[in-house]
């Protein structure tokens, strides 16, 4: 089958150089049988791929080794869910899922707008192909999924242990979905300035992908932080590591579209910036492939040694894109892109708008900067230098002030013109609220030595607060209007003003999860300690009392899938028991004949699984190593005695009961003769919330992203009635 | 006020606050920031209480447990110039012998002292020096 899947990427490659010329000659000569064909083109490009992706992810499933992509990152051990997971760990899967997505996802939207705006469709159609032809040329030329070796061998490498982990399946699929559905806007938007026709339409047409790329890659980058904190054993989500970085920044950039866009559409102002924002996102998706790819920066995610061939391409797609970006702005900035209208006054939702846009590409570009200052000192001074979370945190965390802060006016203010007396009365009851938070926490906790942490909790709370009472007053307002019950009133109210609501139950979201920032950065208690049996630790007014050690040996489909050696962690708070953790490390085997029979249990890959107590309040989580250094005579001697019954030539069979007995041994001995060990041990305040935020915010992102149905424009203007009755009940007395 | 003007002095006010922050930005990276270094350049220029972000491999059989933490012995990617470092704070799962590395690291005595939780290792499975095409490869 891999010959069929070298010729599917040959077969897309011709038809994404056919169709994207195919497009262009239908644009230039207005020829409708050359577009449709252009646009034929891409769907077929989508089948190709597709039976491409299915054929590798069969030989993955199918452990087929002759296959080297599959040899080098699955094995016969791995568990199938794992395995096809397996083949985006792979720099071939990976760029094969990329190219399937931005393929699939393109055919969706061409299906579904491709006969609006049809003088823009053409060179839209024509982009997506430009990218997919890219992709098909690193697939056929540089990094082939498809490779075969005329001898398979018997077992492969098997998926990196670090990447068995829930999370870890969904995550690239929901960061390439983020950046491929961002390239439906990005051709748009070229397509749109090609045609000079840069009105609001193109906005509305690729809205439901724009907010389907800015929830895919929410998610995407929420699974990745979650993994990092449950997986790779150092108790934090978020390092500020390039890799990260590289997923973040289209993330903040089309936030910020996300809400520039609505000025342009409700004032027709906002033109070269939003064309300028939604360029700058695309290009920015290709940066984050090809950071992740290239290996360009110092990562602990990077895929392949610096230098490679990909680089130059990625760098030269990069250098085509930006040039073509800022020659079609540039160009159109004096016609199609002249604003409409202008500012009316610095106390309105539009300007608001603006000030948050201000503040995540300020954001945006902080992070920018910090990720490739490598390069940019390198440039400078010769010398490649990198700086550090400290240097992230002092920009980060006054800008995220603002940034909440702004979540929280937003809502309230509103479009063209208001009053300061008006806001006031919107205000009040959250500023209230944002007081009384900062004074208890300033009396019932230890949070007065950290008073960022405080000024973050207080404006949360009062962007919180605003969010909540939009959506009580939307309820209220409906109430009144259809005479509903509550419960009712708030569905349809969500339902009829999907995009609004959404966004209030986003911000919510936000809000939440910087609390849970905050309070579990500021406050967190982390000690590394070194245990014997029975020995304890007390970490944040907890007592850890190493109880005693475990060790088990785990089989998948009767073979040895890894040793498993931990402890027993009790847990108690004033002399009262809280909890018995159980963290431990998996020790993964190597498959590498050169390695001693029993030492090649222990030389593979490891990774903690750690113990976890996660409350509202707080999470106890623990990390174990292992000193197996004890071990290590004993598995020499073994390695020593089992070469010597091979060459004897010892039956294979009876070799095989041997080895089992001499794992269960050496696992017995780690039980009974325990060295000591070390335990990474966090009490992190509030971390929960930082999770419930991110579901929030999916909910939030579910909510405005969901397609809308038949009656939109009846539902807007009753959504707008609505909206207005709430208003007008904001500014009511109280008991009204 | 004149609208045109209003708007040359709200381009002036953005401009002159793009520009301080990108001055911020660039004063405050440079000053902050560690050269990223080999073991061998480390050893030809290491300068006594400043910082480096080293990189390179973790040298077989030199990684030692300690009471507060652990030893091991960094070298280039290529080459057999090492230096040791002592080092504690978190370990990564995947830190072992050969694996590559960053951490940053000042000058301490005959050895170098590995900034605390600043180990960093590549993650394996998604880094590879270009995998060994086995016997017989039809690409």
């Amino acid at each position: 089958m891999a010959i069929v899947g070298r010729a599917c990427l040959l077969i897309a490659l011709g038809l994404c150089v056919y169709g994207a010329g195919a497009s262009i000659r239908g644009a230039r000569t207005g020829d409708e049988a050359w577009i449709a064909s252009g646009r034929r083109a891409l769907f077929a490009v989508a089948g190709v791929v597709a039976i491409a992706f299915v054929i590798l992810e069969v030989a993955f499933l199918h452990s087929d080794f002759h296959y080297t992509v599959v040899a080098t990152h699955s094995s016969t051990t791995t568990p199938w869910y794992y395995r096809m997971a397996a083949m985006w760990s792979s720099q071939e899967g990976s760029l094969l899922l990329w190219m399937f997505l931005l393929t699939a996802w393109s055919s969706v939207a061409m299906l579904v707008i491709g006969r609006r705006m049809r003088d823009v469709v053409p060179y839209a159609t024509a982009v997506l192909l430009g990218f997919g032809a890219f992709f098909a040329s690193l697939l056929i030329f540089t990094a082939q999924p498809f490779a075969r070796v005329a001898l398979a061998p018997t077992e492969g490498t098997g998926l990196n242990p670090l990447l068995r982990h829930p999370s870890m399946m969904i995550h690239p699929v929901m960061l390439y979905s983020g950046y491929t559905l961002f390239a439906v806007p990005f051709a748009f938007a070229i397509g749109a300035l090609i045609v000079r026709r840069v009105d609001s339409e193109w906005i509305r047409a690729t809205r439901f992908y724009t907010l389907g790329a800015w929830l895919a890659l929410s998610i995407g980058v929420l699974l990745g932080a979650r993994w990092s904190y449950a997986e790779l054993g150092w108790g934090g989500y978020w390092a500020w590591d390039p890799v990260e970085n590289a997923s973040l920044l289209p993330w903040l950039t089309g936030t910020a579209f996300l809400h520039s866009a609505m000025v342009q559409e409700k004032r027709g102002m906002l033109k070269v910036w939003n064309a300028s924002l939604v360029l700058a996102t695309g290009i920015l998706c290709i940066i984050g492939t090809f950071l992740v790819r290239s290996g360009i920066l110092d990562s602990i995610h990077a895929f392949v040694q610096e230098g490679n061939a990909i680089a130059w391409s990625f760098t030269s797609l990069i250098c085509v894109l930006i040039v073509v970006s800022v020659y079609l702005v540039v160009s159109r900035r004096g016609d199609a892109l002249r604003s409409e209208a202008t500012l009316d006054s610095a106390l309105s939702r539009e300007a608001i708008f603006l000030a948050n846009n201000v503040v995540l590409v300020a954001i945006a570009f902080v992070v920018f900067w910090g990720t490739f200052f490598p390069l940019i000192s390198e440039a400078v001074t010769g010398t490649k230098s990198a700086v550090g979370p400290p240097w992230f945190d002092q920009y980060i965390v006054p800008l995220a002030l603002v940034l909440v802060l702004l979540t929280g006016i937003g809502p309230v203010v509103a479009w063209r013109r208001s009053t300061f007396a008006r806001l006031w009365l919107q205000m009040r009851g959250p500023v209230v609220v944002a007081v009384l938070v900062t004074v208890l926490a300033l009396a019932l906790t230890d949070a007065a030595h950290n008073l960022k942490a405080v000024a973050l909790f207080a404006i949360a709370s009062f962007a919180i607060s605003i969010a909540v009472q939009e959506l009580w007053r939307g309820t209220r307002a409906r109430q009144a209007m259809t005479g509903s019950g509550p419960a009712r009133a708030f569905v349809t109210l969500i339902a009829r003003n999907r995009r609004r609501y959404g966004g209030y139950v986003v911000h919510i979201g936000i809000a939440v999860m910087f609390v849970g920032v905050a309070a579990s950065t500021a406050f967190q208690h982390k000690q590394i300690v070194r245990l014997r049996p029975s020995q304890s630790a007390t970490v944040g007014g907890y007592r850890f009392t190493y109880l005693k050690p475990t060790a088990r040996i785990e089989q998948r489909a009767g073979e040895l899938e890894r040793i498993s050696l931990g402890s027993k962690i009790r847990v108690t708070k004033d002399g009262k028991l809280v909890t018995v953790l159980s963290p431990n490390r998996g020790y993964y085997p190597v498959n590498a004949p050169f390695v001693g029979v029993l030492t090649r249990y222990f030389e593979g890959d490891s990774t903690s699984e750690i113990g976890l107590k996660a409350g509202a309040v707080r999470d106890l989580w623990i990390a174990q190593r292992p000193d197996i250094a004890s071990l290590t005579p004993i598995i020499k001697q073994g390695d020593a005695l089992f070469a010597r019954a091979a060459k004897a030539g010892l039956p294979r069979a009876t070799q095989a009961v041997l080895l089992g007995q001499a794992l269960r041994g050496l696992v017995r001995r780690y039980e009974t003769h325990a060295p000591p060990a070390q335990f990474t041990i966090l009490v992190s305040p509030m971390v929960f919330w930082l999770w419930i935020g991110a579901l929030i915010l999916v909910a939030g992102g579910l909510t405005a992203a969901w397609p809308s149905g038949g009656g939109g424009v009846r539902d807007r203007v009753r959504s707008s009635t609505s909206a207005r009755v709430a208003r007008d009940l904001g500014r009511a007395p109280a008991t009204s | 006020m004149d609208p045109a003007r209003k708007r040359r002095i709200r381009l002036v006010v953005a401009l002159s606050a793009a520009l301080l922050l990108a001055g911020a930005l660039a004063y405050t990276s440079f000053n902050a920031s560690s050269d990223a270094v080999t073991p061998s350049r480390l050893l030809a220029s290491a300068t006594p209480g400043r910082s480096y972000q080293l990189t390179g491999k973790v040298v077989a059989g030199s990684i030692q447990d300690h009471r507060d933490g652990i030893s091991f012995r960094v070298r280039d990617r290529t080459g057999t110039a090492a230096v040791p470092v002592a080092y504690s704070g978190t370990v990564p799962d995947t830190f072992r012998d050969g694996r590559e590395i960053i951490i940053t690291v000042r000058k301490h005595g005959s050895g170098y002292a590995g900034e605390r939780d600043s180990l960093i290792t590549k993650c394996p499975s998604k880094f590879s020096d270009k995998p060994a095409t086995p016997a017989g490869s039809q690409t």
